[in-house]
This record gives structure tokens, C-alpha cells and sequence, in this order.
């Protein structure tokens, strides 16, 4: 009921009554196309200088970078930088490419496959692409990694492959819909830098209730 | 929250006189418009995408049914649910229905100023369910029984000292003036809450019809613990949210970040799809979007059709110098600054909230940031004209605008008055050219001195240029 009496305000408002023919024409090709609008001069750029991009510009968003050239350098990075901080336990996603490596680096520290939990450390996930414009990220969820995993503990991890990243998010859409058509994933996360907020007194303290510390692993392949 | 805004005028006079609610506004001028000020500076196409998100809004509302049944069908086809809801009482209803179904005992929320406009957290208590708020200021609010002064920084009108002292009582830790200290025992409160919530609640900052997709913009990432956790999750939103497509919402999302805070991307930007898929490990069961119009779609085609292009940023409050004098809470409702004069009169009457289109000394700040081009004074000089037809404003300006309309109509006497006070101002003043009291215009000098007249009327320079050029 309050369907169409909301619907009926709206046309009415519009001076018309149901769309016709050619008006829903135009919004479906609007909609078909998925035409970008302006797009940032500032990420158009050749590729490597959209690795610079985003480099720094995840740094100023207070993300860390750890720069690695191949994937098998993961483990020992990621085990010395849990060594350092003195984490003894990393809750991992679980895609194929985690799961081939050679995890021996890890030593004492527990490497275990779940959901996150309250009290997690750290996680280690993998991402979907690099945003350069922004210095973002962008996840997606999927059995292997549990979104969880991107929010709840105090460390997040996340692997990035140099190839994967893009200029600006028009061009992440578009490797978006090359993946999933037009049926997204359940959810969509785009990430700038760890968790922040400025609510007490408008001074900004990192660490609100997402992770305190973001790690990119960089691998430049 | 109830209607304060007839105060105004008092609720104003109390707020100038506050000194800590000074001492915190004074925190918001020295942040938001600054930050944004920088934030434009890089982006050089900013005022383009101000116009091309102008006209991209106008399209949509030309269209609002169609992309409307779009985003719908497309969120039912991702198994969620969409509600639609006419009035605040609908949307109450539906919300809590949907939590009786699940038997919820607890709600996280995430930040959503529509839930503030239908008044939901009071009437799910009510009513059993315990609501949770999870952003940081929202919950520091939650704490002291108060309510937000801002669309996006709710707390701002208060001070370390606040929450410093709202902690302590409700958490029973020792007291700390540190906000680092005072943000983690936050964190350590509401992670088991997170955790044992059954319903998720969380607003939206767009609605993606492509992809019948919701959207919301944290830096916290309180919003998406409460939207991954919870068994269900309800999106409660408001019809003019919808956008075409992603490219559509990036645009948004472009201007959106940095006029509120001036950041070059909020740090949490997260699309919701539907309910969780088969083999994800994670994510709620039940998706809901409560669609609410509670006036809204009255606005479409009509005198106030331009505000329906706001996208909730707060840029036009940031740097508006009536509400960095007063505040939020002097409006008296959920929507302050210049946004909220324009919307309050159309969601509670102009009856209750002709006060606030006055609130404004239509410096026209607000036009030039707001990222859609709203010509919010326009707007408000609207409702002036409206409550003075309605014959609601208050004696004295019907009053003076009757008098100053007697002489005006009767040009030599209208030169004469203004000869004669001109003479009488430049008097008081003596030679500093500032009056600090003026008689009839207390309102006024109580808080600042009113310049002089600087030299000869209007009329009588006139005079003299067309004597000079003959
Ligand atoms: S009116 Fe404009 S400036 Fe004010 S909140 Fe809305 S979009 Fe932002």
C-alpha cells in the first residue's frame, strides 16, 4: 500500500502518471551503458606510474607497505613482521594460492583457517585489486575469505599483486563485472588505510573498531 | 527526538551563552572547512563533478519511480527484501516487525540519521529490543541520553571532558582525559556486543540500481562489524539514495568524502548485495532494505524539488556562521544548519519550524560548497515566504516589515528616515564606528557590535553619481 501511494506522489509530482515505453527505454540504456562520467586526470596514468600513485597514497591513508617481488616471499615476511609485533597467531583466508605456500617460516605462530573471532590479532587475506587514485583496495566475499577477516582483528594483512592495480575505480568496476556479470558478490569492501575516527573532540585517533593496522604485502611480479 | 525547533530563538540564545559548547564548535571551525578547502584544491575537475552530480541527481528524480522499481527488482533477485514506507510509523513497525520474526533481544547500529528522523532507537526499546549504536560518537550519545548536533560528527558539541565523565560512570574504569584510552575501552565495550547481536541495522549513503546494491560510508568500520555479524541485516534508507550505476556512485562517493571531511576517500566504502551466498563463510542470512519517504516524495516536482539532491554531506553546516555560532541542538530536530531550515519545515510543518528558514544570514556560503549546487538560501527564502503568507511569523516582523512597507511606498519620507537614522547611528558609534548597544536590537549587540553606517544613505550617493555625470 505504501508502495503505490509513494509511487503516485512521485508521479504526480512528475506531472505524469507510469513511465511510458520510451522514458523506461532511456533509463535501461543509461543503465546498460555503464558509462563512466568524469574521470580524475590524476589516475589516468601508464601503469607504473599508477603503482607510484598508489604507494603513496595508501601511505598517506596510514597503510603500511611491504614491497616483495615475488609470491613465495610471503611467508617469511609475513612471519617476520607477526615476530616483530610479537602476534602469535594469524587466522587466514583459505584461496588455493595461500594454501600451496610454504608456511614453514611461521615457525611457533599458528596459522589456522576461520571466521574471525573477538580477540583475533591478525589476519591475512588476499584482495581483489588496487585502487592507484585513492591508494584503496578493493575485496570481495567469497567462501575462501570470510569478510570477518577485513574487519574484526586488530592486524589486517592483505596481499597485493602489482598487476591488479588499476587507476581509478572506474577501471575496478570494470574487472568487476568481467569477473561476476551483473550478479556481485554478497559484498563489496573497498578499504583506504586502517580504521579511524575523530568523534572526541574532532582530533583523529586511529584504531576505532576495524583493524588499527593495515599491512599491504606489495608484490611487484 | 522531539520538536525543539519553535525554541529557536531561545534555544540560540542559551547555546551563545554555553561555553562549552563554544569551546567544542570551535573544534568544528577549525577542522571540516579547511580540510576541505585542501581536499579541492587536488582535485582540479571538483566543480565539474559538482555539475555533472547536479544534473545526474536531476535525471534520477525525473526517473525516481523507474530506478526505484529497479533497484527493487534487483535486490529481490538477490534474495533480499525491500519495504517500502510512507510515514516514520510504517518504517518503526516494519523494523521491529522484522526483529520479532528473528526474536532479536539486541541491535547493533550503525550511523543513520533516517533513524533518527522516524525516532526508532526509543521505540524499539519500547518495545523489548535493546538498540546498540556502534559509532563512536553515536555511542558516546547513547550513553549521555542525548541526541546528535550533526549529520556527520554527532558528538561535536561536546567536549573531552563529556565523554570523559560518560565513561567513567557507565564503564566503571578509571577516569581518563586521554582519547586514545577513552576510544579503546569503547572498542572493548562493543566488541562482545557486536558479536552477540542478532539484528544488524545500518544506514545507506546510495542505492545502486544496476546491481540492487546498498552502500555505506565509515572510517570506523563500526557499520561493517554490525552488517557482517548479525544473522540479519536491515538497511533503513530513504528514496532519493537511489543512483543509476557503480560509475554513477563513484561519482558521488567523489564529492562526498571530500566535502564532509575533506578526506580524499573515506576509509570503509562497502557495497551490500543481497544475503550471504551459498559457500561464503561469513555475512547475515537476511538482507531487508526499509525504503522510507516520510515526506519525501511530496517534495518531487515541487518548490523544495532541488533539496532532494543532498547527499548528507554537512559541508553546508561546516560553513554556515549561524551554526558554528549555535550548533546543531538550537534547530531543535534531527537536521541542522542550512539543510536542515530547508528540510525540518516540510517533515514536522512549518507551523513547528518556521523559526529556522530565519536562522540564516543568507550569506550564501552554503550554495557556493554544497557539491549538487542545492540553492539552499533560495530554499529557505521559500519557507520565509510561506510562513509570512500563513501569517505565522512571529508580531514584531510582521510588524516591522508593515512599517518599513509604509514608508517605502512614500519615497520623500522614506529619504527623510533614513537621512535621520544614518545621523543617528554614526552618533552612538563615535569614532571605533561600532555600536556595542543599540536600543530595540539587543538580540543583536548582546553578541557582536553592529557596524556603522559608513558614510551617506544609498539614496543619497545615488544622488550625487547622477549629479556627477550630468
Ligand atoms: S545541502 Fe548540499 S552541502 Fe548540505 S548536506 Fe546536502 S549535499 Fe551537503
Amino acid at each position: 500500500m505504501s508502495k503505490a501511494e509513494i509511487m503516485g506522489n512521485i508521479r504526480r509530482g512528475l506531472r505524469r502518471g507510469e513511465a511510458n515505453e520510451a522514458q523506461r527505454a532511456a533509463v535501461h540504456n543509461r543503465l546498460n551503458a555503464k558509462a563512466n562520467n568524469l574521470v580524475p586526470k590524476r589516475a589516468q596514468l601508464p601503469h607504473a606510474e599508477q603503482v607510484a600513485l598508489f604507494k603513496s597514497m595508501a601511505l598517506e591513508a596510514a597503510a603500511e607497505i611491504i614491497e616483495l617481488s615475488e609470491h613465495s616471499e610471503v611467508p617469511q615476511a609475513v612471519a617476520d613482521w607477526l615476530h616483530v609485533n610479537q602476534i602469535k597467531e594469524l587466522v587466514s583466508a583459505s584461496d588455493a594460492v595461500l594454501n600451496e605456500m610454504d608456511w614453514s617460516p611461521l615457525g611457533d605462530i599458528q596459522r589456522v583457517e576461520r571466521v574471525a573471532q573477538a580477540g583475533d590479532m591478525a589476519s591475512l587475506t588476499t584482495t581483489f585489486a588496487g585502487i592507484a587514485e585513492t591508494g584503496t583496495l578493493m575485496l570481495h566475499s567469497r567462501g575462501e575469505s570470510p569478510t570477518t577477516l577485513n574487519f574484526l582483528p586488530d592486524i589486517h594483512l592483505a596481499i597485493l599483486h602489482r598487476s591488479t592495480i588499476v587507476g581509478p575505480y572506474e577501471d575496478a568496476w570494470k574487472m568487476i563485472r568481467e569477473a561476476f556479470g551483473n550478479k556481485l558478490p554478497r559484498t563489496i569492501n573497498m578499504v583506504t588505510g586502517p580504521s579511524r575516527s575523530a568523534d572526541i573532540e574532532q582530533k583523529l585517533q586511529m584504531g576505532a573498531h576495524g583493524p588499527r593496522t593495515l599491512v599491504i604485502l606489495l608484490i611487484n611480479d | 527526538m522531539q520538536i525543539k525547533s519553535p525554541e529557536f530563538k531561545e534555544n540560540a540564545r542559551i547555546a551563545l551563552k554555553d561555553v562549552g559548547l563554544q569551546k567544542a564548535l570551535g573544534n568544528l571551525k577549525a577542522g571540516f572547512p579547511e580540510k576541505r578547502a585542501i581536499a579541492v584544491q587536488r582535485m582540479p575537475e571538483f566543480h565539474d563533478m559538482r555539475d555533472e552530480a547536479r544534473d545526474l541527481k536531476n535525471h534520477i528524480l525525473e526517473n525516481l519511480d523507474i530506478y526505484l522499481e529497479q533497484f527493487e527488482s534487483k535486490v529481490t533477485e538477490n534474495g533480499g527484501h525491500v519495504h517500502w514506507c510512507r510515514t516514520s510509523d510504517d518504517a518503526r513497525k516494519t523494523i521491529l516487525d522484522i526483529c520479532q520474526q528473528v526474536d532479536a533481544k539486541t541491535v547493533t547500529k550503525g550511523k543513520s540519521m533516517v533513524s533518527e528522523e522516524i525516532n526508532l532507537n526509543e521505540y524499539l526499546e519500547e518495545n523489548g529490543v535493546q538498540p546498540i549504536e556502534t559509532d563512536l560518537g553515536e555511542y558516546i550519545l547513547q550513553l549521555r541520553n542525548d541526541h546528535p548536533s550533526h549529520i556527520i560528527a554527532p558528538a561535536i558539541h561536546l567536549n573531552l571532558e563529556d565523554v570523559s565523565e560518560a565513561f567513567h560512570e557507565h564503564h566503571k574504569k578509571p577516569k581518563s582525559d586521554d582519547p586514545a584510552v577513552l576510544m579503546q575501552e569503547a572498542r572493548e565495550e562493543l566488541r562482545t556486543k557486536f558479536v552477540n547481536a542478532d539484528v544488524g541495522i545500518t544506514g545507506a549513503n546510495f542505492l545502486v540500481a544496476e546491481t540492487g546494491s546498498t552502500i555505506i560510508v565509515t572510517n570506523e568500520g563500526n557499520g561493517d562489524l554490525t552488517q557482517t555479524l548479525p544473522k540479519t541485516h536491515i538497511v533503513i534508507t530513504s528514496i532519493e539514495k537511489v543512483v543509476p550505476t557503480l560509475e554513477d556512485m563513484t561519482l558521488f562517493l567523489r564529492l562526498l568524502a571530500r566535502s564532509a571531511t575533506g578526506q580524499e576517500f573515506t576509509v570503509y566504502n562497502t557495497l551490500s548485495t543481497g544475503p550471504r551466498r551459498e559457500g561464503d563463510a561469513d555475512g547475515p542470512d537476511n538482507f531487508h532494505v526499509v525504503l522510507v519517504d516520510n515526506g519525501r516524495s511530496d517534495m518531487v516536482g515541487g518548490e523544495l524539488h532541488d533539496m532532494l539532491r543532498c547527499i548528507r554531506c554537512s559541508a553546508c553546516m561546516n560553513h554556515c556562521p549561524v551554526y558554528g555560532a549555535v550548533g546543531g541542538h538550537a534547530y531543535g530536530w534531527v537536521y541542522p544548519g542550512p539543510m536542515g531550515s530547508v528540510l525540518t519545515p516540510q517533515m514536522v510543518g512549518i507551523e513547528k519550524a518556521g523559526n529556522l528558514p530565519n536562522a540564516s544570514t543568507f550569506c550564501g556560503k552554503c550554495e557556493e560548497v554544497c557539491p549538487v549546487r542545492i540553492p539552499l538560501p533560495k530554499l529557505m527564502r521559500h519557507w520565509r515566504t510561506n510562513e509570512f503568507e500563513k501569517h505565522l511569523s512571529p508580531k514584531a516582523v510582521r510588524w516591522g516589515i508593515a512599517g518599513w512597507g509604509f514608508f517605502a511606498k512614500r519615497p520623500k519620507l522614506y529619504r527623510q528616515m533614513s537621512n535621520t537614522s544614518n545621523w543617528f547611528m554614526r552618533t552612538m558609534a563615535g569614532k571605533k564606528g561600532r555600536i556595542n548597544s543599540l536600543p530595540l536590537a539587543g538580540g543583536w549587540t548582546d553578541f557582536r557590535d553592529m557596524p556603522a553606517p559608513s558614510g551617506k544613505t544609498f539614496m543619497q550617493q545615488w544622488q550625487k553619481k547622477q549629479g556627477d555625470k550630468s
